[in-house]
C-alpha cells in the first residue's frame, strides 16, 4: 500500500469509526497525517493499533509543540505510529488551547508512552489524564516552570555578567 | 667510551632550614606542605570532554604519576583534590555538592573547562553556569577542552597552594565563614 492509498483507507476507517471527532486528513510530505479531536486520541490509537489489517503497535515517538500566536489552539500533540512488518508510518495530531492542557494519556496502550508523557509534562506541562506517575523526568524537581514554553528565554535567568547588546538576548 | 649523562630528574628539594651534623630543622607547616603537594590523590568528577583530555594527562604521555597524582580517588574520603571537568547540570549540581562535603579537609578543588568554570557556551535554563555557584574553587583552567598541558599547569598551581598553606588555615574562623557563604557547614 502506497501512502496515498493508506491515507485514503485511515481516513475512511476513522470516518466511520469516530465522526465528527476526526477532524481532517492530509499528505504532509511523504508522512500521512491525521488530526484527531483531543479527547478520543487514545481511543484512536487503541482502535489503530487493534485494526487487523493496519495494526499501527510501534509508538515511534510523541512531542508537544508551542504555537503562542495561534489563538486558541496554542499547543499541539503529535504521535508518530509505526506498522513495523508493513512499514506503514503515520502521524496523528492533536490541538487544544493554553487553558485546558489536559490530554488522555496513552500509556494503556503503549508503556513506552509512560516516560514521553512525562517529558512532555516536564517540558510544556501538559497534564496526561489517567497517566500512572506523571512527574518531572529531566528538569530538577524544584523547577517551578516549564522551560520549553516560548514566553520563557533559553538562557539562565540568574547571569548578570552578559550584555544584552553582546550576546543577543 | 661514552659519558654517562646526567639525570635531569629533579626530586622535591628540602624547605629552608637549619641543618647540622645528623639533624634538620624546618617548620612542620614546610615539611607537611612537601607530602602533601606531592602526593595529591584526585578525584575526578568528569563529565563529557574535558573528561577525555584527563585521560589524556592520566596516560603516558604526560603521565600525570610525575607530580605524584597517580593515584585516583573513586572515594571521596581518601581525595585531597577533586576536579570537576566538564558541564554540570542544575539537576547534577547537588550530587557534586555531596561529593565536596564528603571530601576530608585538606581539600582543593580544580575547575577544568569553560563549562565547569562558567557554564561556557552552556548559557541555558538547565546548565549550573560554573561551580562556583556551589562550592569554592582554588584553581581555574580554562579552554574547549584545554589541552593536558594546561591540566599539568593547573595541577601545579594546586600544589603551590597544597606547600604553602599553612596547617590551621581550615581551623580558621575566615575559612569556616567562606564555606558558610556557599551554605557549607
Amino acid at each position: 500500500m502506497d501512502n496515498n492509498s493508506l491515507l485514503t483507507t485511515i481516513q475512511s476507517k476513522l470516518m466511520s469509526q469516530f465522526g465528527n471527532d476526526f477532524l481532517s486528513a492530509e499528505l504532509v510530505a511523504d508522512y500521512p497525517t491525521f488530526i484527531i479531536k483531543k479527547d478520543r486520541i487514545a481511543d484512536v490509537i487503541r482502535f489503530l493499533y487493534d485494526d487487523t489489517e493496519l495494526a499501527f503497535q510501534y509508538l515511534t515517538t510523541l512531542a508537544t509543540i508551542h504555537y503562542p500566536d495561534n489563538q486558541g489552539q496554542e499547543f499541539a500533540v503529535m504521535y508518530q505510529l509505526h506498522n513495523l512488518p508493513k512499514n506503514y508510518r503515520i502521524r496523528l495530531k492533536i490541538f487544544f488551547s493554553v487553558n485546558d492542557l489536559t490530554v488522555p494519556s496513552i500509556t494503556s496502550v503503549f508503556s513506552a508512552a509512560n516516560w514521553m508523557e512525562r517529558q512532555e509534562y516536564d517540558f510544556f506541562g501538559i497534564q496526561f489524564k489517567d497517566h500512572p506517575n506523571l512527574k518531572r523526568i529531566l528538569n530538577m524537581d524544584d523547577m517551578d516552570y516549564h522551560p520549553m514554553r516560548k514566553e520563557y528565554a533559553l538562557e539562565d535567568a540568574t547571569r548578570e555578567d552578559k550584555d544584552d547588546k553582546m550576546f543577543g538576548r | 667510551m661514552s659519558s654517562i649523562e646526567k639525570s635531569k630528574i629533579e626530586i622535591a628539594k628540602a624547605p629552608p632550614g637549619i641543618e647540622g651534623a645528623g639533624f634538620f630543622a624546618t617548620s612542620l607547616d614546610k615539611a607537611v606542605g612537601i607530602a602533601r603537594s606531592n602526593s595529591l590523590w584526585p578525584l575526578p568528577f568528569a563529565t563529557s570532554c574535558c573528561g577525555i583530555e584527563f585521560m589524556a594527562t592520566m596516560a603516558s604521555t604526560y603521565d600525570l604519576a610525575r607530580f605524584g597524582s597517580e593515584r585516583l580517588s573513586f572515594s571521596p574520603r581518601q581525595a585531597d583534590l577533586l576536579m570537576v571537568m566538564g558541564t554540570i547540570s542544575k539537576k547534577l549540581a547537588p550530587v557534586l555538592l555531596q561529593v565536596y562535603e564528603q571530601m576530608a579537609e585538606p581539600k582543593w578543588v580544580l575547575s577544568m573547562g569553560a563549562c565547569a568554570s562558567s557554564g561556557g557556551i552552556f548559557d541555558t535554563y538547565s546548565v549550573l553556569q560554573g561551580i562556583d555557584r556551589i562550592l569554592p574553587v582554588d584553581v581555574y583552567i580554562p579552554g574547549c577542552p584545554p589541552r593536558p598541558e594546561q591540566v599539568l599547569d593547573g595541577i601545579m598551581q594546586i600544589q603551590k597552594l597544597a606547600q604553602s598553606e599553612t596547617i590551621r588555615r581550615r581551623d580558621s574562623p575566615e575559612y569556616t565563614a567562606m564555606l558558610n557563604k556557599y551554605g557549607i557547614e
